[in-house]
């Protein structure tokens, strides 16, 4: 009897144990997923505050917040969905900062395409797939996107273009060779990978709009002070230098 | 409405429908008769996709199906394209994502065949295939339609495996299930309602019509 009481308590009230009593729960666009997990261990070695990140696209992200996801924090990849969250009350006003400036990189892993192959196939089309993460949903989709118009290609390699559902996947069709290229952030490129990029293009930042990553406050979390606090940790110059290595850059 | 993926989803489910009651056949009949000790082994192989996670498929296919793969290596070679992100390679995802939906109802129509009909074809002369044909078939009629049902509803339901192999591409693979998510995903609800709501009222008679068809079977 008693056990099955134990078993009847301990069903009741898992569900709220999950969530950390003192932590930060912070939802991160994918792109950032591995800069934030650094940045995490920094401010929880400093603070012994423990953060949790959860990482999708920006929108589905947003979608999340909207329908109640229990974030104290939102790192986005742009700066409509958090202007959105501050206008329409879920985000705590005057709390949005800009915490990184993002580039596009041109990757490849296919071994027919070495360093300035990749540059020349990119601008005459003469590829079988490439790889972008849905400019509907994903900022660096957008940003792609917005290059492929530049340079004249948008419209004749439509049906070349696969599309990722963020910008993690994005790089897995790359890096699987399914697709030649993959656009995707800077900060991919700069992190540790099972295989070798055979090309790396930095796009040159005025071939399309400029990716402002804004983070800000939500007006649901428990632990605003703590959130607060990671917030400004975040545009310090400890977490700059951080984000900086990882292929951002950032505004002073 | 957003058409073009709900008749891409018909298409894949129709073909890969199809192509399952084709090849899925023999394989049930096989497991069916089969008293050989691989038999447990292939009819466990057969079950899998029920209880596989759909990204355990998906990561698989992923590499096999890739231009470096086992089978994708074989695609490009044969037709100069990639199998991942087409819709054949998407036919080819949904063969073995709803393997089991056909073979198991085909399987267990055949083990409940009564021996004593086939015997008497074959005493009157009928070969093995044409005893097969005109007297195990029709009796098995019943099991060919769930077979045939629950593959088709099945694969038209499809989702994991298809966002990881399938790249979200227009008249391709962008079937009707991504097309719900992204529509989620961009907060467009009336067009994911629109797509949902058709899904659940079609899944909803095609399993009616099944279940009607079983009970009048059974009446008889």
């Amino acid at each position: 009897m008693n056990f099955l009481r134990v078993i009847f308590l301990l069903i009741i009230f898992l569900p709220f144990k999950i969530w950390p009593d003192q932590g930060l729960m912070i939802a991160v666009a994918s792109n950032f997923s591995q800069t934030a997990e650094k940045l995490g261990d920094k401010f929880t070695l400093e603070t012994q505050i423990p953060i949790i990140i959860s990482s999708a696209s920006t929108s589905n992200l947003y979608a999340q917040i909207i329908n109640g996801a229990p974030y104290d924090i939102f790192l986005a990849a742009d700066i409509e969905r958090p202007k959105k969250l501050e206008e329409n009350k879920y985000a705590v006003s005057g709390s949005r900062i800009t915490y990184a400036v993002g580039a596009l990189t041109l990757l490849s892993f296919d071994s027919s395409f070495k360093n300035n192959e990749c540059i020349a196939a990119i601008k005459n089309g003469s590829y079988k797939k490439l790889a972008i993460a849905n400019p509907e949903i994903a900022p660096y989709g957008l940003a792609a996107k917005e290059f492929l118009k530049n340079i004249g290609q948008w419209e004749s390699i439509q049906n070349q273009i696969v599309l990722g559902e963020n910008v993690s996947q994005t790089l897995l069709f790359a890096a699987t060779r399914n697709a030649t290229f993959a656009l995707v952030s800077r900060s991919q490129a700069t992190m540790k990978l099972p295989i070798q990029p055979t090309c790396i293009w930095d796009i040159p930042s005025n071939m399309h709009s400029e990716i402002k990553q804004q983070a800000i406050l939500l007006s649901q979390s428990e632990n605003s002070k703590l959130a607060q606090l990671f917030l400004n940790f975040l545009s310090g110059p400890e977490a700059n230098s951080i984000i900086q290595d990882s292929g951002y850059s950032v505004i002073k | 409405m957003d058409i073009g993926p709900l008749w891409l989803s018909f298409q894949l489910a129709f073909i890969t429908t199809i192509l399952l009651i084709f090849f899925g056949t023999p394989l049930a009949w096989w497991l069916s008769q089969s008293k050989s000790k691989l038999q447990p082994i292939i009819q466990t192989i057969v079950a899998l996709p029920i209880v596989l996670p759909p990204t355990v498929l998906g990561f698989y296919l992923l590499i096999i199906l890739g231009p470096e793969g086992f089978i994708g290596s074989w695609w490009v070679y044969l037709t100069g394209n990639t199998l991942t992100f087409s819709f054949t390679g998407l036919v080819i995802a949904s063969c073995i994502y709803s393997l089991p939906f056909a073979v198991q109802p085909m399987q267990n129509a055949f083990e409940s065949l009564s021996f004593d009909y086939l015997e008497a074809a074959w005493t009157l002369g009928a070969s093995k295939m044409d005893a097969f044909f005109s007297v195990a078939l029709p009796l098995s009629l019943r099991g060919f339609i769930s077979a045939a049902v629950l593959s088709f509803a099945h694969t038209l339901g499809e989702f994991g495996v298809v966002l990881m192999v399938g790249g979200n591409i227009s008249g391709e693979s962008r079937v009707v299930s991504i097309a719900i998510y992204e529509h989620v995903e961009k907060l467009n609800y009336a067009a994911a309602h629109q797509l949902s709501v058709v899904l659940i009222i079609f899944s909803f008679f095609l399993l009616f019509g099944m279940f009607l068809v079983h009970r009048r079977w059974q009446l008889q």
